[in-house]
């Protein structure tokens, strides 16, 4: 037993500690979580307008030819996998400008996320009541002023959940970015390996570091739609 | 003040209101009965443009709302709307509810709408429901304030749609009352009720609505003691 022991703590040292091997796990943490929360931003800015596009040409038929071209970009994003979207941005897009590899894959993933987070924002802002619509209408607000002040507020309450769940898996997939090169999280277990001829510590530790953010992000969206929900007094 | 002229309106092949014309005057209480899908509804929501006809012109005042250049906006600030639905804005606060729209128009400030609005709550003996949200509110509280949130708005006109089909029977009369007092200050309505007992004592004229088409129109003593058409005495038969 106390061989056991002896042997766990070797090889947990040899794998974190020596040589400061947590650093390469640390600096991956750093890239995985900057990719992410850049792409999150993006995401969510492209896919409002996307979605708000989309909702108010079902709603109202208007911005009939820009609400098309945004079906076509939701169409071909949720259609090809995120990892040849990523490939074609650094490999394609990018072939003959010199740019930073976590800003492509940024890009890659934000504009990933945008095609989801789209259809999020269009389906919250389509299971507001018309009557909600009408209402602020028949009171002489503008078609705009309606959205903004009376739909946008509770369709965005209604997406919340789903937005969550969209982030959580945002957060998982930047584990492809080893495919162009970065070392994320994910792809700081290579680089250990190759040193210490040992998968398992730094899988492990891996493994559990993603599972410890996503249950903080959850119990963050969790604050953040009880905030919101505080309103409804049901 | 209303003045509809071979108003046609079809759901893709369904026609629901078939060359209908109408005059409204200042201060006239008018209301529309009639079997459902006869079109009266639709009839009520294309004079503040929520059904855009399909062919026939609307005119508030001598302006055709159905012109595209017509801002209508600025019509429907004048008209008042309470719908069957109450639509009432379940994220905010009873008195956030009321003070919205004259604020956001610019009609108001802030200040000015909050006390307008306390002061006709008061009138709805609603005063201690300002900090309310609907959903702790009952049918006949939060239709009242769905009118109180229209007369925020100081409307020349208000256009009522079924505004008691959705409530329990003992709410009804509460609703009612305030609708009585509103055609007592000599307020222009249209209302759209099955509500004979009101038809009968506030209206000023009484139209019997059936497949898209105005069939009769009389004043209410006339309407229901001695309709004219078969269809009309049919229906009063069935409900009276």
């Amino acid at each position: 037993m106390s061989e056991f022991f002896r042997n766990f703590a070797r090889q947990f040292s040899l794998n974190f500690i020596e040589g400061d091997r947590w650093k390469i796990i640390l600096n991956g943490l750093l890239v995985t979580l900057q990719i992410t929360f850049f792409a999150v931003i993006i995401g969510i800015v492209l896919g409002f307008a996307v979605g708000l596009v989309r909702a108010s040409n079902e709603r109202a038929g208007k911005l009939r030819f820009l609400s098309g071209i945004c079906r076509v970009y939701v169409t071909v994003i949720r259609g090809t996998p995120v990892m040849v979207q990523l490939l074609i941005i650094y490999f394609v897009v990018f072939m003959s400008v010199p740019v930073d590899k976590r800003l492509a894959a940024i890009l890659a993933f934000g504009i990933n996320s945008g095609a989801y987070v789209s259809e999020i924002f269009r389906s919250g802002i389509l299971s507001v009541d018309i009557g909600q619509t009408e209402a602020g209408r028949s009171l002489g607000l503008t078609g705009a002023q309606t959205m903004r002040r009376i739909v946008l507020p509770q369709a965005v309450k209604n997406a919340l959940p789903a937005l969550g769940n969209e982030f959580i898996s945002l957060l998982k997939e930047t584990s492809v970015v080893g495919y162009i090169g970065l070392v994320d999280l994910t792809k700081s277990y290579a680089i250990i390996q190759s040193r210490t001829f040992s998968a398992f510590f730094p899988l492990m530790a891996i493994a559990l570091i993603y599972l410890l953010l996503v249950l903080g992000l959850t119990k963050l969206l969790g604050l953040l739609e009880r905030r919101l929900r505080a309103s409804d007094k049901h | 003040m209303i003045s509809i002229r071979n108003l046609c309106k079809s759901f893709g092949d369904l026609k629901v209101l078939n060359n209908v014309s109408l005059e409204i005057e200042k201060g006239e209480k008018v209301v529309i009965v009639g079997p459902s899908g006869s079109g009266k509804s639709t009839l009520l929501r294309c004079m503040n443009l929520l059904e855009t006809p399909t062919s026939g012109s609307v005119l508030v005042d001598g302006i055709d709302i159905t012109d595209r250049k017509c801002d209508i906006n600025a019509i429907r600030r004048r008209m008042g709307m309470v719908f069957q639905n109450f639509n009432l804005f379940p994220n905010m606060s009873v008195l956030k509810n009321i003070t919205l729209a004259p604020v956001v128009t610019g009609l108001m400030t802030a200040k000015d709408a909050e006390a307008r609005a306390r002061s006709l709550l008061e009138r709805v003996n609603l005063s201690d429901k300002a900090d309310c949200y609907p959903s702790q509110l009952s049918g006949g509280q939060k239709q009242r304030i769905a009118i109180v949130r229209a007369l925020a708005m100081d409307p020349e006109v208000m256009l009522f749609d079924e505004p008691t089909s959705a409530l329990d029977p003992e709410m009804v009369g509460e609703v009612l009352e305030v609708m009585r007092e509103l055609a007592e200050i000599n307020m222009t309505m249209v209302v759209v009720t099955h509500e004979m007992g009101f038809a009968r004592e506030a209206a000023t004229r009484v139209l019997f609505m059936d497949g898209g088409v105005i069939v009769e129109e009389a004043p209410p003593d006339r309407f229901f003691t001695s309709p004219s058409s078969p269809r009309l005495k049919e229906f009063l038969s069935r409900i009276l």
